[in-house]
């Protein structure tokens, strides 16, 4: 199988001179097609800023980012568009995530301009909605208000999936949501994989929950990318000393239940 | 929303005034310009409306004189608030929302018009304009008083560029202007309306104080030309009070009803600000004579980070030039 994104010493530094943060301090990994990738690493250790680089969000410092066979580094606004068919995102924050003034009905729409058929897209809208287990006429006239933190998720999510991107990225997608609904969205990413063939990055702090869903681990600790290979290798025979700790603080159940787990 | 006393108290009078300026000329129904009596008339001399304040310098109605001067006061008011809020308003949503070097740019020029004394422009701006009607002092105030507005929106701005649905409209391929009107500006329109209405506050004093130095509308009456004719023709001197105390009034009441109703505006978005019947008395834990007060926690505190309060020391801080910023 090809890579699908190529990242070479990717880099990305705020400010300048004594005052530099730098938050990622050169990744270079790939993303093969139609796995899922997870990103795990502490508050702070640049995953987010990793994402944001791969989004084309944020301009990169230093380093290449190739997509599809196309050097993906630097776009313009028409570039990005385009981009942006093929990549799309979901973030951590379903409150701060969606716009309040807007209806499903306006988010999903200033999607559906960049898919060119009008027919097309309304089509790939219920679609999207359908993937998610909504139905279009429920959800199109809600403000987000009127949904729970779990809907809004699932709508950002179908936003995402209504480009049918080839990489979908999932910025702590899961962080805010109940355990319940933690388990639900990422059996949706899991499905999109199995189904659609897409390509997932799952941003994580949360090894346990990328164990559960990827096939390749990246670890980022202060910027530097530590360790990456397959979950297994990752997991169960740790090279760096910070992964070791992240699996040590993994939270375990302890007693008769526990036993029954493990 | 839940308005306070204080609100309605304000809007009250904010309505007062302009059934006064724009009903009122038609009721009194007398022309400013035509003299019905002579130098100083007392109030009550002739019968009607139009001599309740008697006469001023020139035998005019000075009843007529004022309605028709607040509607003059208003009008400016309006169009140069309309135009500074505007001014202001684009500036500071493209600096706070683009941020970077445009950012640096356009705030050094809003710093730079902000340095120069804008009472100086105004007086250089009017003496050079071949003629003064409303319409051009309203531009002359307009284009001086727009930093302000410029800075206190690009702080909105700025904590509104780093929420997640700037992100996702982006990727939803939303253009710059797209996402400036629809994304960035709903989210401050609160404070541009009060921003708005302090700035048309604003202007109407400007008005009368470049009307009482002789620089008003040439053409037409306003409350600044009122107090000037009053001071040039010796009212103070000769005790006709009628002459000066009513446009003092009007003014005062004008800008006090404004600045009340922005007052007020700011408790309603601003919940921290509210006071009066929603506190609680919870005893504080070092003992029972201290008392602790705690706010009712209301709509979204996170939303916002506190911007009213940001916006009004931007405000307090240009009219005492330097002092609080919070």
């Amino acid at each position: 199988m090809a890579a699908l994104l190529k990242a070479n010493n990717i880099q990305k530094t705020f400010g300048h001179g004594k005052n530099a943060v730098h938050a990622v301090k050169g990744a270079t990994f790939e993303l093969e097609e139609g796995t899922i990738t997870a990103v795990v690493g502490e508050s702070g250790s640049g995953k987010s800023t990793l994402a944001r680089l791969v989004l084309g969000l944020l301009p990169s410092t230093g380093g290449t980012l190739e997509f599809d066979g196309r050097d993906v580094t630097k776009l313009s606004f028409m570039e990005s568009q385009r981009y942006w068919r093929d990549v799309q995102a979901v973030f951590q924050d379903p409150f701060s995530a969606f716009n309040q003034f807007f209806t499903v009905q306006r988010l999903l729409g200033r999607s559906m301009k960049l898919i060119e058929d009008k027919k097309e897209a309304t089509e790939r809208m219920h679609e999207a909605l359908g993937h998610v287990g909504f139905e279009a006429s429920d959800v199109l006239k809600k403000h987000p208000h009127e949904l729970s933190g779990g809907q809004r998720q699932r709508i950002m999510i179908a936003r995402a999936l209504m480009m049918r991107p080839k990489l979908l990225l999932a910025d702590e997608a899961t962080s805010m949501l109940d355990a319940s609904l933690r388990v639900n969205v990422l059996n949706v990413l899991r499905d999109l994989r199995d189904n659609l063939g897409t390509t997932v990055m799952i941003i994580t702090h949360d090894i346990g929950q990328a164990c559960y869903v990827a096939e390749q681990m990246l670890v980022m600790e202060k910027g530097d990318m530590v360790e990456q290979g397959s979950s297994k290798e990752v997991v169960f025979n740790p090279q760096h000393t910070y992964t070791k700790q992240l699996l040590a603080d993994v939270p375990k159940l302890h007693g008769e239940l526990g036993e029954m787990v493990h | 929303m839940r308005f306070s006393g204080r609100f309605y108290f304000g809007a009250t009078l904010v309505i007062l005034v302009l059934l006064v300026g724009f009903i009122g000329p038609f009721i009194v129904g007398v022309d400013p310009n035509a003299s019905i009596g002579g130098l100083y008339d007392k109030p009550g001399t002739g019968p009607g409306m139009q001599w309740w304040l008697g006469t001023d310098n020139e035998g005019q109605s000075v009843m007529s004189n004022l309605v028709y001067g607040t509607r003059t006061s208003l009008l400016v008011g309006l169009i140069a608030g309309i135009i500074a809020s505007s001014i202001g308003l684009v500036i500071g949503l493209i600096a706070g929302y683009a941020g970077g070097m445009l950012e640096e740019i356009l705030m050094g020029l809003t710093n730079i018009v902000l340095a120069i004394p804008s009472i100086v422009i105004v007086i250089l701006l009017s003496v050079s304009l071949p003629r003064r009607d409303i319409f051009t002092l309203a531009l002359v105030i307009g284009i001086t008083a727009w930093p302000w507005t410029a800075r206190a929106v690009r702080a909105q701005a700025t904590s509104v560029r780093t929420r997640e649905h700037i992100e996702v409209a982006k990727m939803s391929g939303a253009k710059f202007w797209s996402i400036l009107a629809w994304d960035v500006l709903p989210y401050l329109l609160s404070y541009v309306v009060m921003a708005f209405v302090l700035q048309v506050a604003s202007a109407i004093l400007t008005e009368s104080s470049l009307s009482m130095l002789g620089l008003g509308p040439s053409n037409i009456v306003s409350i600044g030309m009122m107090l000037n004719w009053a001071l040039a023709w010796g009212s103070i001197r000769v005790g006709a009070w009628w002459a000066f105390i009513p446009p003092t009034v009007m003014l005062t009441l004008i800008a006090f009803s404004l600045y009340l109703v922005q007052s007020s505006l700011d408790e309603v978005f601003n919940p921290r600000l509210r006071r009066g019947k929603k506190r609680k008395l919870v005893p504080a834990a070092s003992g029972g004579a201290a008392t602790a007060e705690i706010d009712e926690p209301e709509g979204e505190p996170g939303a916002s980070v506190g911007p009213a309060a940001l916006m009004s020391a931007t405000v307090a801080e240009g009219k005492d030039s330097g002092g609080t910023t919070q």
